[in-house]
C-alpha cells in the first residue's frame, strides 16, 4: 500500500492522499490525473490495465487500485 | 447496424492543415495547473503541437483551398464532381448548407449534389458510406467527401481538458467505382441518450448565444468554461471507446469472415495516444498495427484524422502495394462506425498547407 500511496505522490506531490476516503470525490485525482497513474501503474509493473477498467470506482482509494492491480496480477 | 458494399473505392486522400501551429510547452502556461503535472500529461497523451485556423478561417476556406489545389495541379476537374459530401460540426452558416457554399466558390456545375452531414469523429466512414451509396446511381461518377473542422474556435482558452486536444483540418476525400470486384464491409452503431457526452450547449435554437453564454465560467477541476465552448466529458468518453469500439470491429471482422491478424492496419480516428494504446491492447492488436503518431504533429482534427493517419503513415507503401485495414472511428452522437477495405491505387495522398 505504502508503494501505491507513493506513486500517487509522483502524480500529485502536495495531494494527502493517507487521509482521503475518496480520491475523486475529494478532488486530489481528477480524470487527467488518473489517466497519468494509470500509464505510471503500467510502466512500473510492466502491465497493461484494461481501458475499460479505466473508471472512477477503480480509483477512489488505495484498496480500489490496489484491487484492480490484482486483476491484472500485480500484489501492490 | 451492418452495410455491404460493391465496386467503390478511395481514389485520392488530401489533407489541408492551417500553418499556424500550436505547442503545447507554450500553451500549458495558460492553464491553472502546476507545470509538472501537465508536462506528465503531455507525456502520457501525446500532447504536442496542433495546427489551428486564424480567427475568422471556416471550414469553407480549407475546403475551397484544397480543392483549388486538386484542379491546379491536374489531379481533378471541377465538372467531374458529382457529389460533394461535407462532414463538419462546425459549418460556416446554419444555412445555407456549407456544401453549397463551397460548390458556389468553385463555380462548380448545377448538375450535382452538395450534402452536409452532422458528424465528427466518426464521420469520415459515415461520409464513405453516404459515397458509396451515391455511386450506385448512374449519374455520379465522381463523390468528393470533405472531413472538416475548425473546433478550435470553440474551444475555451482556459480549459486544459479540451483545447490542447484540438487541431483544424480539412481532409479531402475522392471517391469512384472500382473496376475489381471488391467488397466492403461496415458496421455502425448510435446512441442518442449519451448525446451531452460531447456537446456545445449554446448557439442553436435550444440556448442562443447570448453575452451570458460567452462568459468563462468556473467549471471544477481548475477550468474555466463558457456555454458557448466545446465539452466533453472525458471518462465517459473514454470508457465508451473502451467498451463498445472493440465488439463493433469484431462483429465487422466476423462478418468479412476475417480475423484480426488478416488486417495489415487498423485506422482508428485518434483523439489521444493513450486511448488509442489502450484500445490497441483491449484488442490484442500491436501497437505498431494501429498508428497513434497523429496527434502529436496536428491535434485532433475531428473526422478528419482518419484519412490524415493513412496519408501520414501510408503513402509510400500505397504507392506500391495493396493494404487490407479496419477504418473506425467515435464519436459525438455518441456514434461509432468501423469499415473493412482495401487501399490500392490512391491516386493523390499528401497534405498541404492553407496560408
Amino acid at each position: 500500500m505504502n508503494e501505491l500511496i507513493e506513486v500517487l505522490k509522483t502524480i500529485r506531490p502536495e495531494a494527502d492522499f493517507a487521509n482521503s476516503k475518496d480520491f475523486i470525490e475529494d478532488g486530489l485525482l481528477d480524470s487527467f490525473d488518473v489517466v497519468t497513474l494509470v500509464a505510471a501503474l503500467d510502466k512500473k509493473y510492466g502491465i497493461s490495465i484494461p481501458g475499460d477498467a479505466i473508471v472512477p470506482e477503480n480509483f477512489k482509494d488505495v484498496q480500489s487500485i490496489g484491487g484492480l492491480l490484482k486483476k491484472c496480477g500485480v500484489n501492490a | 447496424m451492418k452495410f455491404t458494399f460493391h465496386r467503390k473505392r478511395i481514389a485520392g486522400l488530401l489533407t489541408v492543415v492551417p500553418a499556424r501551429e500550436k505547442c503545447f510547452l507554450e500553451e500549458m502556461h495558460n492553464f491553472n495547473f502546476p507545470e509538472s503535472r501537465s508536462l506528465k500529461l503531455k507525456e502520457v497523451m501525446g500532447f504536442d503541437k496542433r495546427r489551428v485556423v486564424e480567427p475568422g478561417v471556416c471550414v469553407s476556406d480549407l475546403a475551397v483551398f484544397g480543392l483549388h489545389h486538386l484542379f491546379d495541379k491536374g489531379l481533378l476537374k471541377p465538372d467531374e464532381i458529382d457529389a460533394l459530401i461535407l462532414v463538419t460540426q462546425s459549418p460556416d452558416y446554419f444555412m445555407p448548407p456549407t456544401s453549397n457554399v463551397i460548390q458556389g466558390r468553385l463555380n462548380l456545375k448545377q448538375d450535382m449534389i452538395c450534402l452536409d452531414i452532422s458528424q465528427g469523429c466518426a464521420g469520415f466512414v459515415i461520409g464513405l458510406m453516404q459515397a458509396f451509396m451515391l455511386l450506385e446511381q448512374e449519374s455520379v461518377k465522381k463523390v468528393v467527401l470533405i472531413n472538416a473542422d475548425v473546433l478550435s474556435r470553440k474551444t475555451s482558452p482556459k480549459d486544459r481538458n479540451i483545447r490542447p486536444l484540438i487541431g483544424d483540418a480539412a481532409a479531402i476525400t475522392l471517391v469512384e467505382r472500382d473496376t475489381e470486384d471488391s467488397i466492403i464491409h461496415a458496421r455502425l452503431k448510435m446512441d442518442g441518450r449519451r448525446a451531452n457526452t460531447l456537446i456545445v450547449p449554446a448557439g442553436g435554437m435550444r440556448m442562443p448565444a447570448t453575452p451570458e453564454t460567452a462568459m468563462l465560467e468556473d467549471v471544477g477541476d481548475n477550468n474555466l468554461r463558457a456555454k458557448d465552448h466545446f465539452y466533453m466529458d472525458g471518462t465517459e468518453v473514454f470508457n465508451f471507446v473502451q467498451v463498445e469500439v472493440p465488439p463493433l470491429i469484431d462483429e465487422l471482422l466476423a462478418d468479412a469472415g476475417r480475423s484480426a491478424a488478416d488486417m495489415d492496419y487498423f485506422l482508428c480516428h485518434q483523439p489521444n495516444r493513450f486511448m488509442l494504446q489502450k484500445l490497441a491492447d483491449k484488442m490484442k492488436v500491436p501497437h505498431d498495427r494501429m498508428p497513434n503518431n497523429l496527434v502529436e504533429r496536428f491535434g485532433n482534427t475531428s473526422g478528419a484524422t482518419i484519412p490524415m493517419v493513412i496519408t501520414c503513415n501510408l503513402a509510400e507503401r500505397l504507392e506500391r502495394e495493396k493494404l487490407y485495414v479496419c477504418l473506425a472511428g467515435f464519436g459525438v452522437g455518441l456514434t461509432w462506425s468501423a469499415m473493412l477495405l482495401q487501399l490500392n491505387k490512391v491516386h493523390f495522398n499528401h497534405i498541404i498547407e492553407y496560408k
